[in-house]
């Protein structure tokens, strides 16, 4: 992995994998800020923590297969000063370690930031018990917690970065594709989603990898005359009220995300429309009430509705 | 604060525990009573603490791991001077500081929330970790219930402390031998401790954990081995002190009435 500081030359990161900028980030992070210490659970190549380790090894600890003991070492590390960013598989961070994130980080609300880049249908052939499509409605139940999924490279920098900054327990999302949705530098904030095209029709909410599919899904309806706005929610929480009321104004909402449609994103704008009695339709693209089985990772994705075609589908047909 | 002095405040303390839990209509006797001695020896005695300044980054930490003992830890705070103990009257009332397991955002001193067994002794492992870095001489102490050692996280925690050679760090393990259903041998035996934390890379001693002088000769000589984190298994009575309430799972948890509080009382006196 070639190292290098230009964190906002977008055109190089936001075509490279969330997760391979991730490491590049957690090494500039570290060098910002010294009390930046990263914990994994035997997956320290994989969550590409190992630049970070050769960097700062007495910064790094790879604690073995023990997901709960690892979140409870870094609740105490935090409460002595330090800043953990703890690595791991979405659904060992999740189900796991649950436990540990929601009484040891969250009630306290300490500053801990977990990070994965094995999530929703990531691990393909690995089968159900490495995927994870729970976790974002998991994190989202718990008070104090933020929760982030970065859309492409660059913006897994701004992320990686902001959640450094940011005061209490964060679950971030970096993904492994290639999906580039940015191509100038804009101002990441967190809670605050991203208008990526206007339009005055309907609008999708997407996160991950979901939005460069939803700008796709966008331009396609276009060409049926169709004036789609697209938003990259990136925080599912603390929810950008303003701009789901915002797109409420269109005909129809349209979420998608690489999660369960119970208690993700397209969960939290339904909840939110529902309780501001907003009249808008909200359709949600993402996996159905199922476990997915096994297969290649775009194909198990592409079964199971997470493409452009599906949110385009789903979009024509609530209009 | 010598011995006969610590002895007279202990009981001291009991009666306060069973004031407090009489008064908040139930809690946890027996594994209160059962760990009063350790807890006045570390803070009567042998933490480098100010309770003037209970953010002191250079104090030595404790982590209540079996968090529903904290009628006996805040009756031991109140004694320390972290607040007045006036204060505990409102244990278990609606928005107090004080209930069934302790708050690190509320209780002055407390270092730690807990109260999900397993749970301390990772996080205890995580500050003296810290510590280590931050080249502090600090130590951390984890009060453990036996019962809790049946929780798998205990030992992943046991295995990292000996990994990082954690010498500062310190558990202490109440072993009353009873939990919430029962006698812990046997609902699930946790058998010698000792040799289960020594195989996990620990130097561990057993003590009478109702004497004193045993107590705080072990404290003393912690660590016990450079480099290797160290375990005292303290043999208790649990609902020590009340004979109505000892060594039965029937006092674990349960409400005493203004009666049967007077009863505990006398046995206190």
């Amino acid at each position: 992995m070639s190292s290098f500081t230009a964190a906002n030359d977008v055109n190089r990161l936001a075509k490279m994998p969330g997760r391979d900028v991730y490491g590049i980030a957690l090494v500039e992070i570290g060098k910002e800020n010294k009390d930046i210490v990263v914990l994994g659970a035997d997956a320290m190549g994989s969550c590409r923590c190992t630049e970070f380790q050769k960097e700062f090894p007495e910064r790094t600890f790879n604690v073995g297969i023990a997901e709960a003991n690892m979140v409870g070492m870094a609740a105490g590390l935090a409460t002595c000063g330090k800043i953990p960013f703890v690595n791991t598989f979405g659904f060992l961070l999740s189900m796991r370690a649950c436990e540990a994130v929601r009484t040891d980080l969250c009630y306290p609300n300490l500053n801990v930031k977990l990070v994965t880049s094995m999530f929703g249908l990531i691990a393909g052939t690995g089968g159900t018990t490495h995927h994870s499509h729970e976790d974002l409605a998991i994190m989202r139940s718990f008070p104090n917690m933020t929760v982030i999924e970065a859309a492409d490279g660059f913006e897994t920098m701004k992320a990686a970065k902001a959640i450094a900054k940011h005061v209490g327990p964060v679950y971030l999302r970096v993904g492994r594709d290639k999906v580039p949705v940015y191509e100038r530098d804009y101002d990441f904030q967190i809670g605050k989603g991203v208008i990526l095209r206007k339009g005055k029709d309907a609008t999708i909410i997407a996160c991950g990898i979901l939005v460069s599919r939803a700008l796709q899904a966008a331009a396609e309806l276009a060409k049926s005359k169709i004036d789609v706005q697209v938003i990259n929610m990136h925080t599912i929480k603390p929810l950008d009220r303003e701009k789901v009321m915002q797109a409420a104004k269109g005909k129809v909402i349209v979420t998608a995300e690489e999660h369960s449609i119970i208690g993700g994103l397209g969960g939290a704008v339904a909840e939110f429309v529902a309780e501001e009695g907003l009249k808008v339709p909200v359709k949600r693209v993402g996996i159905q009430d199922v476990f997915c089985g096994i297969g290649p990772t775009d194909e198990l994705r592409a079964k199971h509705g997470l493409t452009a075609e599906a949110i385009r589908d789903a979009l024509r047909k609530a209009l | 604060m010598d011995v006969g002095a610590l002895e007279k405040k202990n009981k001291e303390i009991r009666r306060r525990i069973v004031e407090i839990l009489g008064e908040a209509h139930g809690g946890h006797y027996g594994g209160s009573l059962s760990c009063v001695e350790v807890l006045s020896a570390l803070y009567m005695n042998e933490m480098r603490i100010d309770p003037q300044r209970p953010d002191w980054p250079d104090r030595d930490r404790f982590v209540l791991s079996k968090g529903h003992a904290c009628a006996a830890f805040c009756a031991v705070l109140a004694e320390r001077g972290y607040f007045p103990g006036d204060l505990l009257q409102t244990f278990n009332k609606l928005d107090s500081p004080f209930g069934m397991h302790p708050d690190m955002h509320k209780i002055a001193g407390c270092d730690v929330s807990t109260g999900s067994l397993g749970h301390g002794l990772p996080i205890g492992v995580g500050m003296a970790l810290a510590g280590k870095m931050d080249r502090k001489g600090y130590r951390v102490f984890v009060l453990l219930g036996d019962g809790e050692c049946q929780e798998g996280v205990i030992w992943e925690g046991m295995m990292a402390a000996a990994h990082y050679k954690l010498d500062n760090l310190v558990a202490i393990i109440d072993r009353n031998r009873v939990s919430m259903d029962g006698f812990t041998e046997e609902i699930m035996p946790l058998g010698d401790l000792q040799k289960k934390m020594e195989a996990f890379g620990w130097v561990a001693r057993e003590v009478d954990g109702h004497n004193i002088e045993q107590i705080l000769e072990a404290f003393q000589a912690v660590p016990f081995v450079a480099g290797k984190p160290s375990g005292i298994i303290a043999n208790t009575t649990k609902g020590k002190g009340v004979s109505f309430m000892e060594n039965t799972a029937d006092w674990h948890y349960r409400e005493a009435s203004p009666e049967v509080t007077e009863r505990a009382l006398k046995d206190l006196e």
